[in-house]
């Protein structure tokens, strides 16, 4: 039972930043119907400017607080991310608006290539350690731990999530996006300057990739410059299961992608274990003998899981979890 | 090209003698130049395979797929696990090779049967996700059972093998040395001759037609009697099989698979040839993968002195600057060529912008 409540824990502190990743793809699908393939590189390039900033601040034994240290790292990573967020929209899609989708999208990998490679000049090729510079208590509930960094992480996204809500429901400019995002051509005919909603709903896609991408270097300790392709893709993924183009959806989706892919990392090996099975016992009868476990898969076919997921949605549910409109809308 | 074979045929004729006389020739003056030029010929040729199989999918039928290196290495695999002391089968190329495409024709339907209702951006992420996979299942497959032998790869595959001419050491024929490499090289060739034949028949014909009318309006073309379902499968079916057939060459030239082989920079590197020459057209894609090949390669000899020359200490790897290159000639022809360099006729109608899908 405690490694259950283990795993509903680690699958809400991932799913809360997937949540946040997820919310920017599905932010810039509502506008403009494309999928913004380099999104997974912003979140990498927060963390790796969270990276910098905070190991240059924390390694001359500075007199500020570890705190501060953190939040300086966040404070750099977002406005960095908010002009990578701008350059995309500038140079890989407002050029191409028009243009068949497949054209966009082309120079989305194209761009996502170019900022990985670049990353990797900056920042090496080698994984990069995360300094850990705050403590991380450790508390318990119900025989789990839980460490003050996941109750952090799940708190930041929970408050960030609220506030986005708050900003595209309750503001005149949330007004101005959800009109865009409804009919480009009405919306300015309103009044409203479309270019600038789309490139203000790239650069709040990138503000909450940069947080993301901190919250991961914090999590796992650990940035690559190949962080942002998985993780994108994740998140893709968890927009998808709740609707793309739904901002409650993209939170839903994400928290649960997280809880699958925890509790199914915790359990595949037990459930493939060929030598609790009746039958199959049977047929590995030698083996099971042998060493009392088979086990087909383990924890290592963790990543799979987010693209069953994807697909099974895309099978069965193609509009999502929360979603009215379906994938085909040209 | 027609009207010249048709007004000049001899002028013609004696063109195609002369570029025959020129491939024919190739190997042996690279041979002069270092062996090494050889082996990155034929590696141009197998991603010319590549290339012209993703251009079935993408180019003709028009469903961007970026997990296609899935179906290469399925072949490669394919290949190495049936000839190679890893399962102890030797098996001939020959057959090796069908199984092979037919094992990434198997993959190619597998993957293309539940996206079929998905379009543009949706299908490229599956297709990432199921390459993805792929990858994710030969990197593992080697516990509870060894059958990919994981990341370690397998090793001392069979080279090819026909009659009594091995392909793995030099012959002296004529009096004139032909190495390994130049071997491999004739083969890959006749190969991809026939490939081109193939995909240029492929065009004209009424499958050919069909793709091209899905890929312009699938309702369209729907309503026009056109099974959708079927051609699409067809499609993804065909271009995983040149995939596969592509992959169990690689197999046999290198002697040597591992995952490493079959990471999502291959299938962006595909995809890059195709957009550059020009998705749907034969001979762009073809000058594409060709481009995209050697450019590199010539990088790599030239940028490496270079950067000792001008700063004493190599400021950007070879390998990095590729990448980049790779990613800028996306951007840069979407932005400025849509249509690629050399486009389809009928593409260029498309991305004029005259009309939007």
């Amino acid at each position: 039972m405690d490694i259950f409540i283990q795993q509903i824990i680690n699958g809400l502190t991932t799913g809360s930043v997937y949540a946040l990743v997820a919310l920017g793809y599905t932010m810039v699908y509502g506008i403009i119907q494309l999928i913004n393939f380099a999104h997974g590189e912003v979140v990498m390039i927060g963390a790796m400017v969270a990276f910098s900033v905070i190991t240059a601040l924390a390694g001359t034994a500075s007199p500020l607080p570890p705190a501060v240290i953190l939040l300086a790292g966040v404070a750099a990573a977002i406005p960095a991310c908010m002009a990578i967020g701008y350059l995309l929209e500038r140079i890989a899609y407002r050029p191409l608006r028009h243009a068949p989708r497949l054209a966009p999208l082309i120079t989305a990998i194209g761009m996502s290539i170019i900022l990985q490679h670049l990353a990797l000049l900056v920042w090496s090729r080698n994984p990069l350690a995360f300094p850990q510079i705050i403590d991380n208590p450790v508390f318990s509930i119900g025989g789990a731990a839980i460490t003050g960094v996941q109750i952090a992480i799940i708190l930041l996204s929970v408050a960030l999530m609220a506030m986005l809500t708050w900003f595209v429901y309750r503001t005149r400019f949330g007004i101005a996006i959800r009109a865009t995002a409804e009919n480009v051509h009405v919306a300015s005919l309103m009044g409203v300057d479309a270019n600038r909603v789309i490139a203000a709903t790239f650069i709040i896609a990138a503000a909450l990739a940069a947080v993301a991408g901190v919250m991961v270097g914090t999590y796992y300790g650990i940035t690559h410059y190949t962080m942002g392709f998985m993780l994108g893709l994740k998140a893709f993924s968890a927009a998808v299961l709740g609707g793309i183009g739904n901002l409650a959806g993209a939170m839903l989706g994400g928290i649960l992608l997280g809880l699958v892919e925890a509790l199914g990392a915790g359990y595949i090996g037990e459930l493939t274990d060929m030598c609790k099975w009746p039958l199959m016992n049977q047929v590995f009868a030698e083996r099971c003998a042998a060493d009392g476990h088979l086990v087909l898969m383990g924890s290592n076919y963790q990543d799979v899981f987010a693209f069953l997921v994807l697909i099974a949605v895309l099978v069965f549910r193609p509009s999502g979890l929360l979603g009215e409109r379906v994938a085909e809308r040209a | 090209m027609t009207k010249l074979r048709n007004t000049q045929p001899a002028l013609y004729w004696c063109g195609v003698a002369l570029v025959a006389i020129a491939l024919i020739a190739l190997p042996l003056v690279l041979t002069l130049v270092g062996t090494a030029w050889v082996r990155i010929t034929n590696l141009a040729i197998l991603f010319t395979f590549l290339a012209l199989g993703l251009n079935i999918v993408v180019g003709f039928a028009g469903l961007l797929d970026l997990g296609y290196i899935a179906f290469y290495a399925v072949g490669a695999y394919v290949y190495a696990l049936l000839a190679s002391p890893h399962f102890g089968l030797h098996l001939p190329f020959w057959i090796i090779l069908p199984i092979g495409a037919f094992c990434a024709c198997v993959a190619g339907a597998l993957l293309g049967a539940p996206t079929l209702r998905l379009r543009g951006d949706y299908l490229a992420i599956v297709t990432l996700g199921f390459g993805e996979i792929v990858r994710i299942l030969i990197n593992n497959l080697s516990s509870p059972f060894n059958i990919t032998n994981g990341p370690k790869g397998i090793t001392r595959i069979d080279p090819l093998q026909i009659g009594s001419v091995e392909f793995y050491n030099s012959d002296t024929w004529l009096g004139i040395l032909f190495t390994g490499p130049a071997k491999y090289y004739y083969i890959l060739l006749l190969i991809l001759m026939a490939v081109i034949v193939i995909n240029l028949r492929l065009q004209q014909s009424r499958i050919g037609r069909a793709w091209v009318a899905i890929r312009e309006d699938e309702v369209a073309a729907k309503s026009c009697g056109i099974n959708t379902r079927n051609i699409k499968l067809l499609a993804f079916a065909m271009g995983a099989s040149f995939g596969g057939i592509a992959g169990g060459m690689f197999s046999a030239i290198q002697g040597f698979v591992s995952p490493e082989s079959f990471i999502l920079q291959e299938s962006i590197m595909v995809l890059s040839m195709v957009v550059l020459g020009g998705m749907g057209n034969v001979w762009g894609v073809i000058a594409g993968a060709l481009l995209l090949s050697f450019v590199p390669e010539l990088l790599r000899y030239t940028v490496q002195p270079a950067q000792q020359a001008l700063f004493g200490r190599m400021l950007i790897d070879p390998e990095v600057l590729r990448m980049l290159i790779f990613g800028a000639a996306l951007v840069l022809t979407m932005r400025f060529r849509p249509a690629g360099l050399w486009p389809e006729s009928r593409h260029r109608q498309e991305f004029s912008g005259e009309h939007r899908t």
